[in-house]
């Protein structure tokens, strides 16, 4: 069998072993609570009516009939929502910004999406409040749709919003237009860069529309309490997120919303928006009982995620020896119906992976009819490595030069400074394709009829705030409470690294994720940021309770505090060997020197670590079909230091299986108007187990020098290469270069025809 | 509203009564009517997986499956699969092995699972990847818990 490997530089005791996750066996009996088994006595059940235009104007909606329908408590339309019943100054704010977020949640005047919320209905029961929807009726006047992101882009294309007016580099320009934003940035001088070049490639690659792919659908429980107090149980990976939203668009403080995260069934990023809650806290408050919505799979597809489609122009010059010389990029995302697309990650981090002394990068954000674009795993990152990373397996071709040397040439290391401005910390792209380039996939040969495709992809990770707070029982176990919600593994990743700062066993750690009343603010699950930022709360954390216990030692020994150290969970006097305490031990003294210990720490950290991985895959294609068979695929990434080597696999190979669904089947089709076709997962095709080979691993761990054990961040960088792995594959085993996704056995055919006729 | 009908069945192991509405789905009944929220909702429409039960010795999606259609039957779900002197070695192993990230399909992966080992002792590595290809999960890529399934298989 096929191996995961791990080159690790330095060992712990805890942080680095592969315990059984605390909340393991909850999830393998079925007794974890996810938001959807959140059941309060008197619970009704929501639906949502959605518009089936992709780009109409509401004339009028009259839910008479559905209120009357025995067994509806209430339906609710923009006009309950306070948007509508407030003025501009009582507002406040970014106007645009409010009534873009309000609109998302439910359209007021325009629908601008197939499957944009018009209105809901909250019922004894779902099946009663799916039959009342059929008696509201609204009237549309159906307009001219733009689904296209080039076409959106043309002067005279069809406008989403009257008052969108591009922002171009901080310019307001003067007409409405579907380009939100345009961003630039350079460095050096391109002109001379392309001169000196002996070859410049220039080609264009278009993505298509994926969604995350999240198994458990979108869902909330609200009731808002006679009292006031507003609670939401919810499915995302930030449950201060949601409330900021719910706070937002129901003009509602912070302080009289909580929210508690249930068990999230997967997110990707997609459970950042909250979709559901604002509807059924609206719908709570108009009926007095709690109120739980759950999204079908269609209103999964149609209304939450996607991510964008994307087009991009690459340009690259290199010298005969493989130096490149200069990079030049346009890249442009539909951001679905109201701006916000990851175009300026995508820019940002394009050629992150490469020494780039002349470039240039230019972005464009753009409005079309399809629902708002949502994260989706390092986001925009994986549609420009395609683009980027394909043109340089071109390049290398023409060249005749192997692609890892070509990429160990031109690597980024520390002090390279990005086509942006940043600096380059200590950084393991050289070290992860060193890895792929001696890994024994590497150096195996091709059956006839396969290809080999390698790539690497970049991603910068996040900081940002995180809260911890730890209590001492006095059996020496310790509470470890945290914000950050737990999509794959973080409850035991969080109490490795905290039980690793207190010198005791990792069983002796039980974390708890907890709502937002009961603990300090903390940014979303995402952004590969949990297990570095987290971490380095309850590290900070840990390390207050050991300054406290230190404390306590001094008191009973009648010492002073600088003569004790607090060493792999023993509590000695410097001097005296007589005085020594375990953990437990001292534990157990708390109660008789002062009570409780209790750690805490908030902390938003820079420091996150730049994340790197390069894959190899090898592919078969039919020739008669064009079907693709994934056959053989590795995965390498800097993890800096694996908190938990499987956890850190399972996101590598998570991963690389997203990016190839998105390489070779995933996409949303669309009719000419922007309706989705295939919203479910029959039509929508994921890989199954059934596609797959394993996905060999290999954990490369240079230490991140922003975090105590040299943690960075995993979650994210490994979808950034496998669509370009795949694709330049599938060029190896067909001499056909495929420029755009999915790469559709259609269209490796198609190429396979146009090829004989030239 | 539609009227109501008693069925008895047996689920894990005991045989119970329960009301449901002709309209409604074993899986609406499992959870709703009867509080077993380990059976979990992807898709319901038979695409997913993750609302996998045993029917007879034989999986379904009990999304796909009436309430009404479960009387004088056998069912197990994730609620039985345990016993009280300790997990079902596929739970263990799924443990073990780090095959579960967010863990949401992984009630119906482990009774697929259950439902080929129960019949095929010794399934390979081929077999296991052909049989749980009704089973949808976005988070593993699928390596670990085929690897799961493996080391409970005798064919390992």
């Amino acid at each position: 069998m096929t191996s995961n490997q791990v080159l690790s530089e330095v060992e712990y005791n805890v942080v680095g072993t592969r315990p059984v996750r605390p909340d393991g066996v909850d999830k393998v009996t079925g007794r974890a609570r996810y938001g959807d088994d959140t059941n309060l006595t008197g619970t009704l059940q929501a639906k949502v009516l959605r518009s089936p235009h992709p780009h109409a104007r509401v004339k009028s909606i009259d839910t008479s009939k559905a209120e009357a329908f025995p067994g509806v408590r209430a339906v609710i339309t923009a006009k309950d929502l306070p948007f509508a019943s407030l003025s501009k100054e009582e507002l406040g704010g970014d106007y645009t910004a409010l009534k873009f977020a309000t609109d998302h949640m439910m359209a007021s005047d325009k629908v601008l999406f197939k499957g944009h919320p018009i209105a809901a209905i909250a019922a004894v029961n779902g099946h009663v409040a799916q039959s009342a929807m059929d008696l509201i009726e609204v009237e549309y006047e159906v307009l001219e749709s733009v689904v296209d992101v080039r076409e959106a882009m043309k002067p005279g294309a069809a406008l989403l919003h009257e008052d969108l007016r591009t922002n171009d580099m901080g310019e307001t320009a003067d007409t409405p237009s579907n380009i939100s934003t345009h961003m630039s940035y350079a460095t050096g001088d391109l002109e001379k860069g392309f001169a000196e070049a002996d070859l410049v490639m220039e080609k264009e690659y278009t993505t298509a529309t994926v969604h995350q792919g999240y198994i458990e659908p979108h869902n909330t429980t609200a009731f808002w309490n006679s009292d006031g107090q507003l609670n939401l149980w919810t499915s995302t990976q930030g449950s201060f997120q949601v409330r900021a939203t719910v706070s937002n668009i129901l003009r509602l403080p912070v302080s009289q919303i909580k929210v508690t995260p249930m068990e999230i069934g997967g997110g990707f990023g997609g459970k950042i928006t909250a979709y559901l809650d604002a509807i059924c806290a609206v719908l709570s408050k108009k009926t007095g009982s709690p109120v739980k919505a759950i999204m079908t799979r269609t209103e999964v597809f149609e209304a939450s995620g996607p991510a964008p489609a994307s087009w991009m122009r690459v340009k690259i010059g290199v010298k005969n020896n493989g130096k490149i010389t200069a990079v030049e990029t346009e890249m442009a995302m539909d951001a679905g119906a109201y701006p916000g697309s990851p175009v300026m990650q995508a820019i940002v981090c394009a050629f992150a992976c490469y020494d780039v002394e002349n470039g240039k990068v230019d972005g464009y954000d753009v409005v079309v009819n399809k629902p708002k674009s949502a994260a989706y795993r390092a986001p925009g990152a994986p549609q420009a490595a395609f683009a980027v990373e394909s043109l340089i397996d071109e390049i290398c071709g023409e060249l005749k030069i192997d692609p890892i040397d070509f990429r160990l040439l031109n690597a980024a290391k520390e002090g390279t400074r990005r086509i942006e401005g940043l600096v380059a910390k200590r950084i393991g792209l050289v070290e992860c394709l060193e890895a792929a380039r001696d890994h024994d996939h590497y150096k195996s040969k091709l059956e006839n009829g396969t290809g080999r495709g390698v790539a690497c992809g970049y991603w910068p990770n996040r900081g940002f705030q995180s809260s911890v707070v730890m209590t001492v029982n006095y059996d020496g176990v310790v509470s470890l409470i945290m914000g950050s919600v737990d999509i794959g593994g973080t409850r035991a990743s969080i109490a490795q690294q905290t039980a690793e700062t207190l010198g005791i066993a990792y069983e002796d750690v039980k974390p708890t994720v907890v709502d937002t009343d009961s603990i300090g603010y903390t940014f979303i699950t995402g952004g590969s940021r949990t297990a570095f930022a987290t971490g380095i709360a309850a590290i900070s954390a840990a390390e207050d309770v050991k300054e406290q216990m230190i404390s306590r030692a001094a008191k009973i020994w009648d010492t002073s505090e600088d003569d004790i150290e607090f060493v792999a969970g023993m509590i000695s006097h410097k001097s005296d060997e007589e005085l020594r305490l375990s953990f437990k031990d001292l534990a157990r003294q708390t109660a008789t020197t002062g009570g409780s210990i209790t750690g805490r720490s908030s902390v938003d950290p820079s420091g996150e670590g730049n994340g790197h991985a390069v894959h190899i895959a090898d592919v078969s294609v039919d020739q008669e079909t064009g079907k693709t068979d994934v056959t053989r695929f590795t995965a390498i990434q800097d993890a800096g230091k694996a908190v938990h080597p499987s956890y850190v696999e399972g996101q590598m190979q998570g991963g690389a299986v997203q990016g190839i669904g998105w390489a070779l089947n995933e996409e949303y089709f669309f009719d000419d108007t922007g309706k989705m076709l295939n919203s479910s997962f029959l039509d929508y095709r994921m890989p199954t187990s059934l596609d797959l080979p394993m996905i060999d691993t290999v954990i490369v761990e240079v230490a991140n020098p922003g975090h105590p054990y040299g943690v960075r961040g995993v979650g994210e960088a490994a979808i950034c290469p496998p669509m370009a792995a795949v694709a330049n594959a599938v060029t190896s085993a067909t001499g056909n270069r495929m420029r755009s996704l999915p790469i559709t056995p259609g269209k490796i055919l198609e190429a396979g025809w146009d090829s004989v006729k030239s | 509203m539609a009227g109501v009908t008693q069925v008895q069945t047996t689920l894990n192991g005991e045989v119970i009564n329960f009301l449901c509405e002709p309209r409604q789905s074993l899986l609406e009944c499992l959870r709703d009517v009867l509080g077993m929220t380990g059976t979990k909702e992807g898709c319901n429409d038979g695409n997913c997986g993750a609302c996998t039960v045993i029917m007879d010795g034989r999986i379904v999606d009990s999304c796909l499956v009436l309430g009404v259609e479960a009387e004088g039957k056998d069912i197990t779900t994730i609620e039985g699969m345990a016993t009280p002197e300790g997990l079902h070695p596929l739970q263990q192993s799924f443990l073990e092995n780090a095959a579960l990230q967010c863990g949401i399909c992984t009630p119906g992966f482990l009774l697929a699972s259950k439902g080929l080992l129960d019949q095929e002792p010794d399934a390979d590595e081929g077999r296991i990847r052909h049989w749980l290809a009704g089973n949808l999960c976005r988070c593993t890529g699928y390596d670990k818990i085929v690897r799961a399934v493996l080391q409970v298989s005798k064919a390992k």
